[in-house]
């Protein structure tokens, strides 16, 4: 018996993600991915004797920019405090973060599950710094008998973003998490690029009895950063709490840890205290006082917002699925509306960028911004097909050929000789050629079988190389036979 | 007393502390005749006080997101009591 | 007079007439550090070599016929709390024994544009943590006034030198009196200036809001020249307050005609040495004979100043030395099984007692089922001991007390109560909560010892400090008088 029989899932999770500035929150180190270990460092992020913090004006404009996104109150006063706790990843063993007044209070964000429409609270988001990396001289931190540190993530700037214990299910953290990064993508606060470990996850999770009010003892798991760990992670999470209390057992509240490769949460062994992080505001930095028309500034640079432009595709006569599949990839989505401004038919061109388009990149494992077609191009090619210069098929070919050289397409036809044969003598010879060499389906076609004019097209096609008027063939042997 | 010998020593552990039983005993002692003395605020009525974190009425103290020149590597690690391959190298962790 | 006897603005004034080269200068004083610190004890580091090379370029520019600043070719000292690029940087503590600063503090660096020579890097109590630089690691500094004796501290070996004229001048940091306590002790001018008005970029830090670095002279006139060029707004400390800076001699004025001095009754109170209270009682009238108005006046929350300080410069403390480690620079302890051993063992053996001692209140204070009851209701208190120099600064110009309650103590007098060490601290911490300026003044002697005069000020108004300060001084010799080294 499933455990969802007996017990409902409560959800809440924890967002760390990297906000898209040039330089540390601190610092002007670099915040580059994948540099030499400790070159991006400096005497501040080292956290060396002496040195004092100076808060990067960029990482406040985009955790304000973040917050109204996610319909967040903006604190008109704010400030950092240090949370204290010794880590070797962590040079002056507190990590400058944000506690009781942070910078983003309570806001929402809507998802779409195939149980309808929901909003899913966010609690807080606040400003804080990153911590180094640890390289394990084992192959896991248990079995590593010394570790090697690189600073060079210390100090890039994080947005913590809590969410509301507000999900009941798999499928509903994982539409908040796809509906978060993609807020993020479109707002340009973070590239989420979670291969990189720039969007790290702490999934806070309890089991109730079905119909119970109160939460039960929850877990947190940390450091999960792909969707499809946490989706495994709360697979196994559910299956581990259900089978704790199904024993009679207590769930333990406690920090756990993904093992990606076993599959399965393992509880951190912790050596020592109940963690006291000892928060008190930090004396370095002084507080920030944010005014109404700072906020108002930066929401009058909002871009279009992921919900907002699924409707806007639903309201063009998209299909919810062609919609969601432009909306998830705001590139694909960007190159679809800029195509859109020069060739108007909204379904027409969806089917082609989703289509072909999409598979050509995949194919070629590039990213749209790896592509040499411009959007301008592509909504030219449609134009040819749509005003019959080319049949849809040899677009296909166009499209490939403009995928390689970046060529315009009018210039592909015109090189290749591609542009449809529409001329009615020129097709009347060969209609008449395929309607003689074919007697046999001119009287199947006679006899009522209008599946053979298929045939006789394809024939007439093919001697032409594909490039007759498929509608103009079409008439041309009905007339012949009738 | 206000602080126990455990108090003390949860105390050392959270500040990553060794002490010697000769010095658990003696700060327990010295830190409750502090703390004692330190007892003389309870005498003072604060409510509705705000407290002072900064005596400075400044704030939004901010600088530009441009880059400015990082430590070589060398420099990063000069003072570094163990170091290798351009990394900090620590004991085990767990 | 000797040579190292003099102030910036003579030696100055030797230099520019060519009477004495910076090298000779610098030499002079190599000399009289070697004879005289055997006895005194004030220098961590000696560096010669740096300070004859920074000597022979001022002579280059003398030799080029450059016009020098004031401050050029003039031989000075550095806390060791201080970062100096490329100089060992220890705070006086076995943690930061072999530790090379690769960048300079704001200071320093400062001071390097305006063509100081450093003579080396001074004693002081571990981690700036004491009243007597008992507490450093390496030695303690003796009073050059009576050997037996504390200097003060935690700047006690810039008291020191500058008073045994080891060095022209100094730079100290104070964060409850750590400046002006060993100065007064020493017979020298110490300020310590407004919060944020000099940068804290390169200070190593004891407790944040509460640090501030200053100058510690021979006169009056040579504190206003170093605050000329170590003061004003710095980009790389956001506590730095972006003022226009004055140019503080102008302030170097014999008048304080109608000047109000308040007298707060409770920083004279029980612990008064006699000896102290005579010189004060002394300093009054002189004042008043120049023509200023003075009053007594109350701070009525003063007793709780000290309280409250040792609970949040221990807070504070405990998390700006938490990066003591063993990681990324400082002392390592050998035999550390794994990290949290190798941490514990590290921090046991890199620190004396005096910075572990405020790294448990601290560490306690700041825990969770106390935050509310000691280090809130310490900033709490801290708002009201703001509150009371702010009404006071209504009616008075400065206020004027004691620098300490007694002059230099023996060695080992206080050093094994704590309390009764930080007791001693009541004159200057207030100071520091409020984050207003302060400067020392010697202004008499109780037997052999010097007595400090202290006054207090508004914030950002240095000026005025220097004004009575000056005054005084121009109408009285105390800063003239030297201690008997057995040397010249």
């Amino acid at each position: 018996m499933a455990w969802e029989d007996r017990y409902e899932m409560v959800c809440g999770v924890e967002t760390h993600v990297e906000l898209a500035t040039k330089t540390k929150i601190f610092c002007g180190c670099s915040t580059e991915f994948g540099g030499e270990q400790n070159t991006h460092v400096c005497p501040v992020c080292l956290g060396m004797p002496g040195v004092l913090p100076v808060l990067n004006r960029e990482v406040v404009h985009l955790a304000i920019k973040a917050g109204l996104a996610l319909n967040c109150e903006i604190a008109a006063f704010s400030k950092f405090d240090r949370k204290n706790y010794y880590y070797p990843d962590l040079p002056k063993n507190y990590q400058t973060s944000q506690y009781d007044l942070p910078i983003c209070g309570k806001g929402w964000v809507t998802i779409e599950t195939e149980g309808g429409t929901k909003e899913i609270g966010i609690t807080r988001a606040h400003m804080e710094e990153d911590a180094g990396k640890l390289v394990h001289s084992g192959e896991t931190i248990m079995s590593s008998d010394e570790s090697y540190v690189d600073y060079n993530r210390t100090g890039v700037p994080l947005l913590e973003i809590v969410s509301e214990p507000d999900m009941r299910s798999i499928p509903e953290v994982l539409a908040y998490l796809e509906q978060l990064v993609q807020i993020l993508q479109y707002t340009e606060v973070s590239d989420c690029r979670l291969e990189q470990g720039s969007v790290r996850f702490d999934v806070n999770l309890s089991l109730r009895r079905q119909g119970a009010a109160g939460f039960g003892i929850r877990t947190e798991t940390k450091n999960l950063n792909s969707f499809s760990s946490v989706r495994r992670c709360l697979e196994y999470e559910t299956e581990r709490q259900a089978q704790v209390l199904d024993d009679g057992g207590q769930v333990r509240q406690e920090t756990r840890t993904w093992d990606e490769g076993k599959g399965i949460t393992l509880a951190l062994r912790t050596k020592e205290e109940a963690h006291d992080y000892r928060y008190f505001p930090e004396p370095d930095l002084v507080p920030l006082v944010i005014e109404r028309a700072w906020v108002d500034k930066i929401r009058s640079t909002l871009p279009e917002l992921p919900a907002q432009r699924l409707s806007r595709y639903r309201e063009l006569g998209l299909s919810d699925y062609d919609a969601g599949v432009l909306v998830a990839a705001k590139p694909l989505a960007d190159f679809f509306d800029r195509a859109l401004a020069h060739f108007p038919q909204a379904k027409v061109l969806v089917n082609w960028v989703t289509g072909d388009f999409l598979r050509l990149l995949n194919a070629n494992q590039h990213s749209i911004a790896d592509s040499r077609i411009s959007p301008e191009q592509f909504a030219e090619l449609m134009g040819l097909i749509d005003q019959g210069v080319i049949s849809g098929k040899i677009g296909k070919n166009v499209l490939e050929e403009m995928y390689l050289t970046g060529k315009d397409p009018s210039l592909i036809v015109k090189e290749k000789n591609l542009a449809q044969i529409s001329d009615e003598g020129t097709l009347l010879g060969i209609v008449e050629e395929v309607l003689a060499a074919n007697p046999r389906s001119v009287e199947d076609f006679r006899a009522g079988k209008e599946k053979a004019i298929g045939f006789l097209v394809g024939q007439v096609m093919k001697a032409t190389k594909g490039q007759g008027n498929p509608g103009l063939v079409n008439r041309l042997l009905r007339e012949k036979m009738t | 007393m206000k602080i126990s010998r455990p108090d003390v020593e949860h105390v050392a552990m959270l500040a990553r502390l060794e002490l010697t039983e000769p010095e658990i005993e003696m700060f327990t002692e010295q830190l409750n005749s502090i703390l004692e003395y330190a007892a003389l605020l309870e005498q003072l009525n604060t409510d509705g006080v705000s407290p002072t974190a900064h005596v400075l009425p400044l704030h939004n103290v901010l600088r530009e997101d441009v880059t400015q020149p990082s430590l070589e590597q060398e420099r990063a690690l000069m003072n570094a009591p163990d170091a290798e391959n351009g990394f900090f190298r620590v004991p085990r962790i767990v | 007079m000797d040579i190292t006897a003099k102030t910036a603005v003579e030696l100055h004034d030797l230099l520019v007439n060519k009477e004495v080269s910076a090298v000779e200068l610098t030499r002079a004083f190599m000399e009289r550090i070697r004879v005289v610190e055997e006895k005194v004890s004030a220098y961590v580091f000696v560096s010669e070599d740096l300070a004859l090379k920074q000597a022979a370029r001022v002579d280059e520019r003398i030799a080029g016929g450059e016009n020098l600043g004031p401050l050029e070719g003039i031989p000075m000292g550095l806390k060791d709390n201080l970062c100096t690029e490329g100089i060992k940087t220890t705070c006086a503590s076995k943690m930061l024994q072999n530790f090379v600063p690769p960048f300079d503090a704001t200071v320093t660096e400062r001071l390097k544009k305006a063509g100081a020579v450093c003579l080396g890097k001074l004693n002081m109590d571990e981690f700036a943590m004491g009243s007597s630089t008992e507490n450093s690691h390496l030695q303690p500094t003796r009073n050059p006034w009576d050997l037996d004796r504390v200097p003060g501290g935690s700047s006690g070996g810039p008291a020191a030198a500058v008073a045994a004229d080891e060095t022209v001048y100094s730079l100290g940091s104070d964060t409850g009196g750590s400046i002006r306590q060993p100065a007064a002790f020493c017979g020298v001018v110490g300020l310590k200036p407004t919060y944020g008005a000099v940068s804290r970029y390169g200070l190593i830090a004891y407790a944040s809001s509460l640090d501030q670095i200053g100058p510690i002279s021979k006169d009056v006139r040579d504190n206003a020249l170093i605050m000329n060029c170590i003061a004003g707004y710095d980009a790389k400390d956001s506590t730095s307050v972006n003022y226009t800076r004055p140019d503080y001699t102008q302030f170097l004025v014999d008048d304080i005609k109608g000047l109000r001095v308040g007298i707060p009754r409770e920083y004279l109170g029980e612990g008064t040495d006699p000896g102290v209270e005579e010189v004060i009682r002394k300093a009054v009238g002189i004042l008043r004979d120049l023509g200023a108005q003075v009053d007594e006046c109350s701070l009525p929350h003063t007793k709780y100043a000290i309280p409250a300080y040792y609970l949040i410069a221990p807070a504070e403390c405990s998390s700006n030395l938490a990066r003591y480690d063993g990681v990324g620079f400082g002392y390592r302890a050998e035999g550390g099984e794994d990290i949290v051993d190798m941490v514990s063992k590290t921090r046991a053996e890199g620190f004396g007692p005096e910075v572990k001692r405020r790294i448990m209140l601290g560490t306690y204070a700041l825990t969770s089922g106390y935050y509310d009851a000691y280090y809130l209701k310490a900033q709490k208190v801290r708002t009201l001991i703001k509150g009371d120099f702010d009404r006071a600064f209504g009616e008075y110009d400065v206020l004027l007390s004691p620098a300490a309650p007694t002059p230099a103590f023996k060695f080992g007098e206080k050093s094994s109560d704590p309390l009764a060490m930080y007791l001693s601290d009541v004159c200057t911490v207030p100071v520091n909560l409020a984050g207003i300026p302060a400067i020392t003044i010697p202004a008499g002697f109780a037997g052999v010892l010097p007595v400090g005069l202290h006054f207090m000020g508004k914030a950002f108004d240095e000026g005025t400090l220097y004004r009575v300060a000056y005054t005084f001084e121009q109408n009285t010799e105390f800063h003239k008088a030297k201690p008997d080294l057995g040397w010249r």
